[in-house]
């Protein structure tokens, strides 16, 4: 048999395997999850300094010089990177492992 | 009051792209003599991978030889350049808070690119993107059209990259513009052809290393000053800005919100389809490697637009409030060396004349490494896609497609220098929106459908990509900063500056159209090549593996 064919098979083989389809399903769910959650916040935030710039002026606490707005964008920020390091961590801890399994059980 | 603010807006990515009312300084020997030492640093680094490079996966991807820390490294330095570091803390200086927003979405993209593209960027790619959307299309005309996006975003880019490198040169060095921009091009060259990915990957990360160490420790001398209190520093800057509170809240940057949205969708999925970035995705050894490069870069990211976003509101104070780094002493109003040169004067008021001249050499590195970048994926798309692909159609020996992207990267160098001499009185801030407009217009759609639609047929994303490459194009030319501000014509053709909320869409909807009503043989073909693509997504079953060393 040529390697073309082999390739093809083993293909086949992966897709049919019940794990692959959980783990495709998985993690499209979780990757446009996430996707969908930063643009989210993203876009909320834009429409907030849009529509609602007064909001984001108001005093961090009575007193203040710092706005509300300053540890929001922050925030912002470090979110965005904590759900990067959520996707990663799920993906490098238990993705990654399913998918090993899946190749060792189609012998590859 | 619109139209200024929103050109300082577009201005800011690139604060090369500044107005040009840099004046030649006095020769600065600090700075000099400490980026003669980077030179003789990264020269060292290319000899020591002149002599690792020998076959193409080494000279494309270092032999996909990189660990995640190192690339996320290296991403996050080809990602910062110089204007992030001088623009954005001008932009924080000069409008406050607006600033800030425009700093967040240009950090928006990362996550996304790190959901949806890594793994798959590193389980179907080898060397360059097109390898990706030619997966199960036809070589031929794909990679022709994946070159032409490359090519057009690589220029771009590197104009902006080179006239900046000219103009900041001259400012802080005191060397003549045309010198600057041929030295810049001949290191460029010289990291390039000789050590390759390797070498351009570890002059990234020095220069990485040096920008987030040298930011950092001007933040917190400049913070010292308020006794790390952010109260006193608000306190303070609200006092002495002109436009007092206001500084601490949006401002007027989104006056015109169609604008600004454009914008952000140029910025947020520009990322995606800049060919110097994605390269680097192919340089780990596997795709848990490359989720980790993009986490660590997120992280190196995120962590210096907070730094710059210091910056900007301690120069308020610092920088704001003494006559010395004005024109004529005159508070408030031009600064010394133009509108971006804040961090600059920042470093001379906290750290004086050594960490300014070190500050500069960074700045200089900076360009030097992000050039480096851009002309590697400028090289890769002409000899991996034009000529092994297309030409030779995929039996070019290895030897010749070394040889030739060694000749590439000359002629790029040769255009950029010629381009960058060219433009020198040019305002190009224009550049900026066509880099990010092509990039999220063009490469990101066409990439993305590849990777995630298996629809997709060679005729829906050739069309398609080149819908939004020539969508993208046409409307930049028809747009305020280009119709009025560099033709002269007295009324713009179309009326926003940034084109990806038009040009993108056109993108998605005529790759979509195409693809449904593509009836031929070889799309059906192409159509049910998805499922065994999607395997390989997936697992990275027969995806490329690093090379041994």
């Amino acid at each position: 048999m040529s390697s073309h064919a082999n390739h093809a098979l083993t293909c086949a083989l992966i897709r049919s395997n019940p794990k692959f389809q959980r783990l495709a399903r998985r993690r499209a769910r979780l990757a446009w999850a996430l996707s969908a959650l930063v643009l989210a916040l993203y876009y909320s935030f834009i429409m907030l300094v849009a529509f609602a710039p007064g909001w984001l002026h108001l005093p961090l606490y009575a007193g203040s010089h710092l706005s509300l707005g300053l540890p929001l964008g922050a925030a912002l920020i470090l979110l965005c990177w904590l759900l990067t390091a959520w996707y990663v961590r799920s993906a490098n801890l238990h993705f990654d492992a399913i998918s090993a399994q899946i190749l060792e059980e189609s012998q590859v | 009051m619109k139209r200024p603010a929103l050109l300082l807006a577009l201005c800011a990515p690139l604060a090369e792209a500044a107005p040009l009312t840099a004046e030649q300084q006095p020769l600065n020997l600090h700075a000099i003599g400490m980026f003669f030492v980077f030179v003789l640093a990264t020269l060292a680094i290319t000899w020591w991978a002149a002599r690792r490079t020998r076959s193409a996966a080494d000279f494309y991807s270092a032999g996909g030889g990189i660990s995640g820390f190192q690339n996320g490294l290296a991403i996050a330095g080809d990602y910062m350049s110089a204007a992030t570091l001088l623009g954005l803390s001008s932009l924080v200086f000069a409008r406050g808070y607006d600033g800030f927003v425009y700093i967040i979405g240009f950090f928006v993209g990362w996550p996304i690119v790190t959901f949806l593209m890594a793994e798959r960027l590193r389980n179907l790619g080898r060397y360059t993107f097109a390898d990706i959307v030619s997966y199960r299309l036809d070589q031929t005309r794909v990679r022709s059209f994946a070159a032409l996006g490359s090519l057009t975003v690589v220029c771009c880019y590197l104009v902006v990259q080179m006239v900046g490198a000219g103009q900041l040169i001259k400012l802080l060095f005191g060397l003549d513009y045309s010198t600057a921009v041929v030295v810049v091009g001949a290191l460029m060259l010289v990291y390039v052809i000789f050590g390759g990915m390797l070498a351009t990957t570890w002059v990234q990360i020095t220069k990485a290393v040096l920008l987030l160490g040298g930011g950092t420790t001007l933040a917190v001398l400049a913070l010292a000053r308020f006794d790390f209190s952010f109260e006193t520093l608000a306190e303070q800057a609200v006092a002495l800005h002109a436009s007092g509170a206001q500084i601490m809240g949006p401002g007027s940057l989104l006056a015109d919100p169609i604008n600004a949205v454009s914008l952000s969708l140029g910025l947020v999925f520009g990322i995606a389809g800049l060919p110097h970035i994605l390269m680097r995705f192919f340089t780990v050894p596997n795709a848990r490697e490359a989720r980790r490069s993009v986490l660590f870069a997120t992280l190196f990211i995120g962590f210096f637009f907070l730094v710059v976003c210091a910056l900007g509101y301690s120069a308020i104070v610092i920088v704001g409030g003494d006559p010395q780094y004005f024109v004529d002493g005159k508070l408030g109003g031009a600064l010394i060396g133009g509108g971006n040169m804040v961090a600059m004067h920042l470093a001379k008021a906290v750290g004086g004349d050594l960490f300014l001249g070190f500050l500069s050499a960074v700045a200089f590195a900076t360009i030097l490494a992000v050039v480096a970048g851009l002309a590697l994926a400028g090289a890769s798309a002409i000899s991996h896609d034009l000529y092994a692909s297309v030409l030779k159609k995929g039996r070019a020996n290895e030897k010749d497609e070394m040889r030739v992207s060694r000749i590439a990267t000359v002629a790029i160098g040769m255009v950029a220098i010629g381009l960058g001499i060219l433009f020198e009185q040019m305002n190009i801030a224009f550049l900026v929106g066509l880099t990010f407009g092509v990039a999220a217009s063009a490469n990101f759609p066409v990439l993305i459908m590849a990777m995630y639609w298996d629809g997709l047929t060679t005729r829906g994303a050739v069309y398609g990509g080149l819908a939004g490459l020539i969508s993208a194009l046409a409307l930049v030319i028809g747009s305020p900063s280009v119709w009025v501000g560099v033709l002269g014509h007295a009324e713009a053709l179309f009326p926003y500056d940034q084109p990806a909320l038009f040009s993108m869409p056109l993108a998605f909807v005529t790759i979509v159209l195409v693809s449904k009503l593509d009836r031929s043989k070889r799309a059906q073909a192409e159509r049910a090549a998805y499922a065994d693509q999607f395997v390989r997504a997936q697992t990275g079953f027969g995806a490329a593996a690093a090379s041994s060393h």
